[in-house]
């Protein structure tokens, strides 16, 4: 296909890049806002640096991190044709990503057992918003991977569909890099 | 210049298990090409899905419309008591969110839609049934917002806080009926068409075009309209956040906009409004394109500084990012950022006055034709500049704070918004219509409608000018006797009924026209009725199914005028072939076109109901969410090819049976045939 189009890189992989473009500002926005209401806590709640357990959050980020090495290994080994290691690592970045989703709702129900609901305050609010907008991508990277894994366990994974794999690697990268973002100003600014 | 989405899925099916892939779920069969109302609702076709959104809109632009005669009625006399301040409230809110987001933004990707492949040399969009599912989503989302007028009453559920519903007015507090509901989830659903929408042209602008075609070849209007994509793509995510945050307030309790809670109301104003300014460049871009088209047509001359249009339209692309706040000069921003966006605003006006004296460069000296679209096209050169001037005075922070709110500036937003770009899309109409339909439309009633529009226009907004500035407020139901609104109130309702009528006289003239031409009173258009230089004018009219017969080969900008006009060796410019000669005549019908689908209609469809869910019934989101998602991968596993189809039907009289070929044979055929 790539040679076909005008700028030689595929539509559908165009398309991804334009899209995740998109995503930046989507992403720009939440963020913003959770700046602007991080500190807006009742007297007598908890605020961010005593609800957060950062050595947990940092292991669940660094199984998300992890998988952006495996989706790569899934990519690489597909295009070898090494149709079984392929499958492998496809599986394994899904759940490492589950582990990571599985990881957030943990955390989000800690948070609650501690007193803080989505309506307690202006930073629950908004952090839960936030990490949830980013959960849910996640969790929709997890679907794209496993409707991958559901074919090749059809028999219809193949070489061809490495660029489409390719493509669910590029928003899984975007993903991850998005939560190294969070991770920073959410959990390790104000430590 | 690949037509195909996924070459993969069409390989995958090939593998055998799925052996009938006309009946995707083993129940439905695949729709086929044919020419009734099945061909327009699984139509995948560019051309089709632009007509349809240039449908929509009108629909829609005439409904606002009557909105905004409702609320120039209630105003026409002062204490009048037509519609009460509740409607009232949700009439002028339903006119401004129905003329912004389901009629200016349609009309322009209609305009998009039909004409970048076309302007391109391409066969189609990039991905031709996302096109489709944009069009359905941005319709469903429409309908849906319109509904809000009829559910649960007639005019209680209406969207009552404006069409940029500052907090915290929108909260369950202050507005407790379900309106702010169906504005929020409405807009986000028009919203999600509008980024799918964007994704896919900037795609095809990026990598459909033709050989030779490099981006600085490209014509204006497709240059412009790619713009609009550009801030549409980053403006859309904005609001997508804000109506996000507003709908979680209303429906699960947030405190986003909540003052009382501790919450910022600026939040709301900064987040709109970074979408919201880009938003305004978005609505007036295409129209700026279109007249770009039309104004060296009719001068018979090429774009004067055609690279200056291009880059004043990249600058004010960027620019438009910078300015947003001057819509808060009131609201306790703080002097230093007034005095930012203060500057940039007036820096803003640069490259749009740019554009202007391009404009009249284009003109001058040039053998002007005032055709109707010629007029439109002049008419905003004249109605733009006043709109614009008087937003340059809205740059002056002082004065500004003593117009915020009056009707000064629905004086001015109207200028900008109806003489730029309701005039301009007008003057599209007329320039392309014989292009789409293949017949022209009546110029003795297109220009008397235009002279009608154009004095009704003024008359309507106008006086709008010395009301502000005589501190009538805006948004306000009545006003008392001996305020000396009246006269000029009552000048400016009349304006609005002829523009009313010139609006019908449009409706009409495309029916007459229409009956006329299938009398065999008007002549064909034939591919090219203006002399035109662009590629669409190189094909025939209507555009066939596969636009054109052959990959067009760009040397030069206005790549159609070169091919019909030289010069000789005096330097005179002749003509060295006909536009027939020039033109493809739309007989090749060995060209492999994308099959029309059910799965864009199906998950559009979707959409709406989780909205309706979200509001009334959570259990209804299960049923749209399945909608969604059945949609979805029906589409996913439907290659974009029909391998059953029995044959590339783009012609319905096609009678030779053609062999099945794949997408990327048939390219290399026409190229090498080149």
């Amino acid at each position: 296909m790539s040679d076909e189009t005008t700028l030689g890189v595929s539509n559908d992989k165009l398309g991804m890049w334009v899209f995740l473009g998109s995503d930046c500002l989507l992403f720009g926005g939440l963020i913003s806002t959770y700046m602007l209401y991080k500190d807006r806590i009742g007297p007598d709640d908890l605020g961010a640096e005593e609800m957060f357990d950062i050595p947990f959050t940092s292991v669940s980020s660094f199984v998300l991190l992890m998988s952006s090495l495996t989706v790569v290994l899934a990519i690489t080994a597909l295009r070898r044709n090494d149709i079984r290691r392929s499958r492998i690592w496809l599986l394994s970045t899904a759940i490492l990503g589950a582990i990571f989703v599985g990881g957030q709702v943990y955390e989000f129900t800690v948070f609650y057992r501690e007193g803080l609901g989505y309506t307690t305050n202006l930073f629950g609010t908004a952090f839960f918003t936030l990490t949830g907008f980013h959960g849910v991508h996640v969790t929709v990277g997890i679907i794209f991977l496993m409707s991958m894994y559901i074919q090749s366990m059809r028999g219809k994974l193949t070489s061809v569909q490495e660029e489409r794999l390719e493509i669910i690697g590029l928003y899984w990268h975007f993903v991850d890099v998005v939560w190294i973002v969070i991770f920073t100003i959410v959990y390790l600014f104000p430590q | 210049m690949a037509i195909v989405e996924n070459e993969e899925t069409t390989l995958e099916l090939e593998s055998g298990e799925e052996k009938s892939a006309g009946k995707p779920l083993g129940a439905l069969t695949r729709p086929q090409g044919g020419n009734g109302w099945k061909d327009w609702l699984f139509t995948v076709d560019h051309k089709k899905i632009g007509i349809m959104y240039g449908a929509a809109g009108l629909l829609f632009f005439v409904i606002g419309g009557v909105y905004a005669l409702f609320v120039r009625l209630q105003l026409s006399r002062p204490g009048n008591s037509i519609l009460s301040a509740e409607t009232y409230n949700q009439v002028f809110t339903m006119h401004g969110v129905v003329m912004v987001f389901l009629a200016a933004i349609p009309l322009g990707a209609a305009f998009a839609n039909y004409l970048i492949p076309l302007q391109i040399g391409a066969r189609d969009v990039a991905f031709p049934r996302l096109n489709a599912f944009s069009f359905w989503v941005f319709l469903g989302g429409g309908l849906f917002l319109l509904s809000s007028m009829f559910i649960g009453g007639w005019w209680e559920n209406a969207p009552d806080g404006g069409w940029f519903a500052y907090s915290p007015n929108t909260g369950v507090l202050f507005s407790p009926s379900k309106g702010i509901d169906f504005f929020a989830i409405g807009l986000q659903i028009t919203g999600i068409a509008s980024l799918v929408g964007a994704i896919n042209l900037i795609v095809t602008v990026l990598n459909m075009r033709s050989p030779g075609m490099t981006l600085m070849k490209m014509p204006v209007l497709t240059w412009m309209l790619f713009i609009t994509q550009l801030l549409l793509l980053f403006a859309m995510p904005v609001i997508s956040v804000a109506l996000f945050l507003l709908t979680f307030d209303r429906l699960f309790d947030a405190n986003f906009f909540n003052v009382a809670e501790g919450a910022d109301p600026l939040l709301w104003q900064h987040l709109f409004w970074i979408f919201g300014h880009p938003e305004v460049y978005v609505l007036i871009l295409p129209s700026f394109g279109v007249i770009s088209e039309i104004i060296p047509t009719f001068s018979r001359k090429p774009i004067f500084g055609y690279p200056f249009m291009v880059f004043s339209g990249i600058a004010i692309g960027f620019m438009g990012w910078g300015v947003w706040a001057h819509h808060m000069f009131a609201s306790g921003v703080g002097p230093v950022a007034v005095a930012a966006f203060s500057v940039s605003t007036m820096f803003i006006a640069v490259p749009t006055g740019v554009k202007i004296l391009n404009w009249l460069a284009t003109m001058w000296g040039g053998r002007i034709r005032f055709t109707t679209p010629m007029l439109y096209a002049t008419s905003v050169v004249a109605m733009f500049t006043i709109g614009g001037l008087s937003g340059v005075t809205h740059s002056l922070a002082a004065a500004d704070t003593q117009q915020t709110d009056t009707y000064y500036i629905v004086a001015h937003f109207h200028y900008v918004i109806f003489g730029g770009i309701i005039l301009g899309f007008f003057g599209g109409f007329y320039f392309w219509w014989p292009k789409i339909f293949g017949y022209f439309l009546s110029e003795k009633i297109g220009k008397s409608s235009f002279w009608v529009m154009v004095i009704g226009f003024n008359l309507t907004f106008g006086p709008m000018h010395i009301l502000g500035l005589q501190g009538m407020s805006r948004r306000i139901q009545t006003y008392s006797e001996g305020q000396g609104f009246d006269l000029w109130n009552m000048v400016s309702t009349l304006g609005a009924f002829m523009i009313a009528i010139a609006t019908a006289m449009f409706v009409a003239n495309t029916i007459i026209s229409r009956r006329a031409f299938k009398a065999g009173k008007t002549p064909a258009a034939g591919p090219d009725p203006w002399d035109a230089r662009s590629l669409e004018w190189m094909t025939a009219s209507p555009v066939p199914e596969h636009n054109f017969d052959e990959v067009i080969q760009v040397e030069r900008q206005d790549e159609f005028w070169h091919r019909k006009w030289g010069r000789n060796e005096e330097g005179q410019v002749v003509r060295l072939a006909t536009a027939e000669e020039v033109a493809h005549d739309g007989s090749n019908t060995n060209v492999h076109l994308p099959a029309p689908s059910y799965w864009p209609l199906v998950a559009a469809a979707g959409l709406p109901i989780v909205g309706y869910g979200l509001i009334y019934n959570l259990w209804l989101c299960v049923l749209g969410g399945l909608l969604i998602l059945g949609g979805l991968y029906g589409w996913v596993f439907e290659p974009v090819d029909d391998p059953n189809a029995d044959s590339h039907d783009h012609h319905d009289d096609q009678t030779e049976g053609t062999e099945l070929v794949e997408g990327d044979e048939v390219l290399d055929q026409e190229v090498t045939s080149e």
